[in-house]
């Protein structure tokens, strides 16, 4: 069953719903570690929702879908902004960005989720992790 | 939320600073920047500072945490100080090695393994 929750662009409301989906993935059998993997994920999507996306404009909503079937957790997040364009962010490993503070958190959804996808306009993620039966 | 409850403690062995992180999630936007707030009076406060990051309690922390140490690593490196983390437990320390930042910081096992290498 798929579950929804429409929040306002704020950090707490944000927490409130990444427990929610922290407790189903442990209720579904997800190992610790990808436990660990999922929450990182959540926290940088959330916050990327909130800050980049509506920029903390607290009459701009965040929607956030989830749902696991087929050993899968699939989490769509939506914002209200202008979106942007994944693929234009620079690679934060790269030798002459090592040292900037910002710019790490796409790369790391991808690095802990099994798929990271954005619409063309970029202000919708959908992300995949799967159920792995002895964990990652 | 857990506004109130102290953000990170500090003793000083043999010259060296020594800040345990209180938390175990470094997530909050708010928290991270009173953290680094706190560590950048530290650095203004103390030049040539010798200090160690103690990652004992921390189990989960954000991109954002991780911009907020490469923001104090420039200030301590400026001031002519010099920056340990010590006691990184695996999972995080597979988040410095995915995003390269084990070549920028130097981690170490130990608290003891920490004031050994700046003393």
């Amino acid at each position: 069953m798929v579950k929804k929750q429409i929040i306002k662009s704020d950090y707490d409301r944000a927490r409130v719903v990444e427990e929610s989906i922290i407790s189903e993935a442990q209720a579904n059998g997800f190992s610790d570690v990808d436990v660990f993997a999922i929450r990182l994920a959540l926290e940088e999507a959330l916050v990327n929702a909130i800050r980049h996306g509506n920029r903390l404009d607290p009459h701009k909503k965040v929607t956030v879908e989830w749902c696991v079937r087929n050993k899968e957790l699939e989490i769509t997040i939506e914002d209200e902004g202008k979106g942007f364009l994944p693929n234009a962010v620079p690679d934060p490993t790269q030798d002459e960005n090592l040292e900037r503070p910002g710019g790490r958190g796409l790369m790391l959804m991808k690095a802990y989720m099994d798929c990271v996808e954005y619409n063309k306009q970029g202000n919708i993620v959908r992300m995949c992790k799967k159920l792995h039966c002895c964990g990652k | 939320m857990t506004q109130d409850k102290p953000r990170l403690t500090i003793e000083e062995v043999g010259g060296v600073k020594i800040v345990t992180l209180s938390d175990q999630r470094i997530l909050d936007e708010l928290s991270i920047a009173k953290i680094g707030k706190h560590l950048n009076d530290l650095v203004l406060q103390n030049p040539k500072i010798k200090i160690i990051l103690d990652f004992v309690n921390v189990t989960n922390m954000s991109s954002s945490a991780l911009g907020m140490l490469i923001t104090l690593h420039k200030r301590v490196r400026e001031a002519g100080g010099e920056l340990r983390l010590c006691n990184i437990q695996p999972t995080i320390q597979e988040v410095f090695k995915i995003t390269r930042l084990d070549e920028i910081f130097q981690i170490c096992v130990s608290k003891g393994e920490a004031i050994d290498s700046v003393e």
